[in-house]
């Protein structure tokens, strides 16, 4: 049995999916504030990619300067309300909190966080404006976390910016990928909005970049670009019926609840194959439009590449969890009804699948979590630039620059697919490096 | 964008923090990270002969899970030789010019005060503070405090300081008298430029009650220390706004005494402060708390359109009035939002217990939300004070505000009680409960039935 009831109405929808961080109210920020130590060289800030000033912003809270806490955020992350609400902060701020080390609950800094900005992106206190024009003009490919926390880098020292974006809207998987739980599509959009009106970037939408001479074109016509288009669909699974219907893609079948709430049809019985965050996060989303799922898994729950926490919401949520089964095929005629699994072990540090074990079981959807493809393939016309083993764009390390000196490239297209923080950070990175690019060619 | 310099009787300084004379300034090491950090100005740890300090030093008050939120120290001034500060204190302002370097200094002789302030000007020290405040060890060899207490010594030092001094002189004063502007008038009336206030107030913070030693331990015995931290703050701004408002005391003021955070900083200077000095803060959280003070000073000062901080200096001193010439018609009373109630029913068993018996309960046991007998209400703020909702009680205007007559009024035209019995008392008709109703084992009357 599930734990949720098919939602019918938006209503039921919103109750299915309740934020898991609600925002905090000010009695509770007070008071949640008055906990931080103010640490000395604090290992919450060295634990955050975007090296946010976590207890001085705490501080301001505390003493009652919102805006000021607001501002300090936004000094190092530009998406610092999304990053409160969806970053995994158990393995990041709040897991290195020392008041872990005293089995104390540690800060909420992530509820914290998205308290402080809320206020700001509420009351509209701006920050930043565009630097004062420079004749360059720099070309961002894709409007997710990267492209925007690169776009405004570039437009506060003055630099032209122009943002193609393939969909209809901007923040690539933070408004098509994230759990809903997590944030709701207009939070998200509410804070790109926010820094849009600050730096004043432009961004083409429907304007996707589609094959390897688009990409040769945007060379051409601007001083630099950044890529940031993260990463494509689904990842094939390579066995038997995979092409059935009712058999999808993770991340296809997120985009689409993600756009469709309660309209979304979710059948009685799912299966869910993967053993990523993206595969947990598909499960208790099933799970929350009323299925009864079944998570299932080629190894030992151990090792699972999902964080700890998110299987645990995914299980609190009513999700099954099948281990050590690998899929051979799925069955059923046109539409898939049912997977055959193979039980499997692991023998001296190797995977191997036990034959005679074969055993099927029904469904109606199965939902492959099998990891995003690569889009490397679109700048094969841009010389110099390379990928690596798995198809990921090799960059610098610290300027983000590729083979090809004027292209550079950061977030999921670069890491193969982190976090929405790691993202903004990569994209600041990048944004400091095409500002040195461009400077020393001027300097020439 | 606000301008946070400040020009303190001709010290300047880029922003109103600067560290008192405490450990925090023992060292050019600790000032000049300090001042790297962003402090405007230090005082440095007191200068004299230098002492021998004991261990344990210090003590501290925990209100509920609050670490110190009163602090008391044993220390003396320092025991670092002279030529050590003097060359450090050389090196800060080299390195330094724009932030302002203050030598707090403490001796005996007329000599020695006369050397000591020739040997910190030459090493650039943008002025001296006369530490008239300690007010443990040093006052029992008749410096500090027992200065500090004596306004007619006070001013011949501050005097014999003055015969030597070309840099501003601040005059450092001492909590522990009944009324501070009398030291205050003498620092004026001796040629202090400014004065500084407060120092450390006499105290005893705990005492093992297993040993019997009161904190901090010295080899199983202890003595009383000077008290400070976020505890002693209201003391220090009525002080402030005593010398502040004292048509006397016509000099510049630092102020000091339990700051920690912007809004402290705004109230001292509100009250009369043109800089504001800092110590238990820092020794509690270091010199990082300037970021949370600057940036939370320009914020308030953009947000109410103060350019310098000259333009709200003493902007509370108008509004601090005796008590007889406060209005007797106002008349305001709590209102509780049932809305924003948790039902905690502290504010019934304050005004019951602690007040008026104003706020009522309910019949109905499973309505725990209070309610205000209106008529009983005296408008003392209690209620409002220990809810723990916030905004959940105010208190609300009655009165129509045509009518204003104080104290001082009333008694010119006698309407005021003279007798024991007098029927002008001002509680004669309120309501109280008979004493024997508090036994009675059913709720009492003024219970909504
Ligand atoms: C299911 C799922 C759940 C996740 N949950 C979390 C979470 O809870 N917390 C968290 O921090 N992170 C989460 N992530 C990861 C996070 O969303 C990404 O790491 C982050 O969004 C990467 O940012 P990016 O800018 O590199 O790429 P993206 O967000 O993918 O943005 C790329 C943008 O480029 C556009 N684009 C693509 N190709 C082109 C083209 N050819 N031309 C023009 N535009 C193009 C896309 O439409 C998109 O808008 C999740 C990811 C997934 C898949
Ligand atoms: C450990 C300690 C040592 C101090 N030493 C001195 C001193 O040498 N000279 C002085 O003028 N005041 C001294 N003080 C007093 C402080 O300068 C300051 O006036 C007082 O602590 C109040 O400020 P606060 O509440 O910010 O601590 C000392 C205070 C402490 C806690
Ligand atoms: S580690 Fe925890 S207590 Fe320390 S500064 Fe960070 S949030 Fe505050
Ligand atoms: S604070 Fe430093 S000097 Fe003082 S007791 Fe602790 S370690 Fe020793
Ligand atoms: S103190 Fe405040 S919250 Fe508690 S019962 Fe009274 S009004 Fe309600």
């Amino acid at each position: 049995m599930s734990e949720f009831t098919a939602p019918h109405s938006e209503e039921d929808f919103e109750r299915n999916f309740s934020p898991i961080k609600p925002l905090m109210n000010r009695t509770e920020a007070y008071f949640e504030s008055s906990r931080c130590l103010f640490c000395y060289d604090a290992p919450c800030v060295k634990a955050c990619p975007t090296g946010i000033d976590i207890p001085l912003f705490i501080r301001q809270i505390h003493n009652g300067n919102e805006a000021g806490a607001a501002h300090t955020i936004y000094d190092s992350n530009y998406f610092g309300y999304t990053c409160g609400k969806v970053c995994p902060v158990e393995v990041l701020c709040e897991g290195a909190c020392v008041y872990n080390l005293q089995e104390v609950k540690p800060l909420e800094i992530g509820r914290l966080q998205s308290y402080a900005t809320s206020s700001a992106i509420r009351n509209e206190k701006l920050y930043f404006k565009a630097g004062e024009k420079k004749n360059k003009k720099i070309a961002v490919v894709g409007a997710g976390p990267a492209g925007i926390s690169c776009a405004c880098e570039l437009r506060k020292e003055g630099f032209e910016v122009d943002v193609f974006e393939a969909k209809k809207i901007p923040s690539g998987l933070a408004v098509h990928g994230i759990a809903p739980y997590k944030i709701t599509n207009q939070e998200v959009l509410n804070e790109v909005r926010y820094l849009e009106k600050q730096f004043g970037f432009r961004i083409y939408f429907e304007s996707g970049l589609t094959s390897p001479d688009d990409f040769v074109k945007l060379g051409q016509n601007y001083d630099a670009v950044f890529i940031g288009f993260g990463l494509g669909g689904t990842s094939r699974l390579s066995i038997e019926g995979e092409d059935k219907k009712n058999c999808y893609g993770a991340v296809e079948f997120i985009e689409q609840l993600r756009q469709n709430h309660f309209r979304m049809q979710v059948p009685e019985n799912v299966i869910v194959l993967g053993g990523g965050n993206t595969a947990m996060d598909a499960a208790s989303e099933c799970a929350r439009m009323g299925a009864t799922v079944v998570l299932a898994y080629r190894r030992a729950k151990e090792e699972m590449g999902a964080y700890e926490f998110e299987y645990d919401l995914a299980k609190a949520a009513g999700v099954k969890g099948l281990f050590q089964v690998a899929p051979v095929r799925i069955t059923g005629n046109e539409k898939a009804e049912g997977v055959e699994f193979v039980r499997t072990r692991t023998y001296n540090g190797n995977l191997e699948t036990m034959p005679g074990t074969e055993f099927t079981l029904p469904c109606e959807w199965v939902i492959k979590a099998t990891g995003q493809m690569k889009q490397t393939g679109l700048l094969s016309g841009i010389k110099g630039i390379e990928a690596d083993k798995k198809g990921c764009i090799v960059v610098h390390d610290t300027s983000c620059q590729t083979g090809n000196p004027k292209f550079f490239a950061a977030g999921d297209a670069v890491s193969g697919g982190e976090e929405v923080v790691n993202a903004v950070a990569a994209g600041k990175k990048a944004a400091a490096g095409i500002i040195t690019y461009l400077n020393q060619a001027s300097g020439k | 964008m606000a301008d946070l310099k400040i020009n303190l009787a001709g010290i300047k300084s880029p922003n109103p923090f600067w560290l008192a004379s405490a450990p925090p300034t023992n060292s050019g090491y600790q000032v000049m990270k300090a001042f790297d950090a962003g402090w405007g100005g230090a005082v440095w740890k007191t200068l004299g002969v230098p002492v021998v300090n004991v261990s344990s030093r210090y003590g501290s008050v925990n209100y509920r899970d609050s670490r110190m939120s009163g602090f008391s120290n044993i220390e003396l001034i320092t025991d670092r030789p002279l030529k050590d500060n003097l060359r450090e204190i050389e090196e800060v302002k080299k390195r330094f010019p724009e932030n302002a370097v203050i030598a707090s200094l403490m001796v005996e002789t007329r000599e020695e005060w006369h050397r000591i302030v020739k040997d910190v000007e030459n090493a650039g020290a943008d002025g001296v503070e006369l530490n008239f405040g300690c007010p443990h060890g040093m006052c029992e060899r008749g410096m500090g405090s027992a200065v500090g207490q004596e306004p007619k010594v006070l001013k011949t030092i501050v005097g014999w300081v003055k015969e030597a001094a070309t840099v501003p002189v601040i005059v450092k004063l001492t909590p522990n008298i009944s009324d501070i502007t009398r030291p205050a008038l003498a620092a004026c009336e001796g040629g202090g430029d400014a004065i500084s206030l407060i120092n450390t107030i006499q105290s005893l913070v705990g005492v093992d009650i297993n040993t019997f030693v009161p904190y901090p331990v010295v080899d199983g015995k202890s003595t009383n220390g000077g008290y400070c931290g976020p505890a002693v703050k209201p003391i220090a701004m009525n002080m402030l706004k005593n010398c502040a408002k004292h048509p006397g005391v016509n000099i510049p003021i630092s102020g000091i005494g339990g700051i920690e955070n912007w809004r402290d900083a705004v109230e001292f200077i509100l009250l009369g402060a043109t800089s504001v000095q800092v110590c238990t803060s820092v020794m509690h959280y270091g010199f990082g708390i300037i970021r949370e003070m600057k940036a939370g000073l320009a914020s308030y000062m953009d947000e109410k359109g103060f350019r310098t901080v000259d333009d709200f200096r003493g902007k509370a001193l108008p509004n601090v009035m005796h008590w007889e010439d406060l209005n007797l018609q106002y008349k305001i009373v709590a209102n509780i939002n049932e809305e924003k109630c948790i039902g905690c029913q502290l504010c019934y068993t304050a005004c019951e217990d602690g007040a008026h018996q104003a706020i009522g309960l309910s019949a109905d046991m499973a309505d725990r939300k209070p309610f205000i007998i209106e008529e009983n209400c005296v408008g003392c703020n209690l209620c409002s004070l220990v809810c723990p909702v916030e905004e959940c009680i105010t208190m609300q205007r009655r009165d129509d505000g045509s009518k204003h007559i104080t104290w001082k009024e009333r008694t010119l035209a006698g309407d005021i009680p003279k007798t024991f019995d007098d029927p002008l008392a001002g509680g004669l008709h309120h309501f109280v409960p008979r004493p024997s109703d508090a036994l009675e084992k059913k709720k009492p009357l003024h219970y909504a039935g």
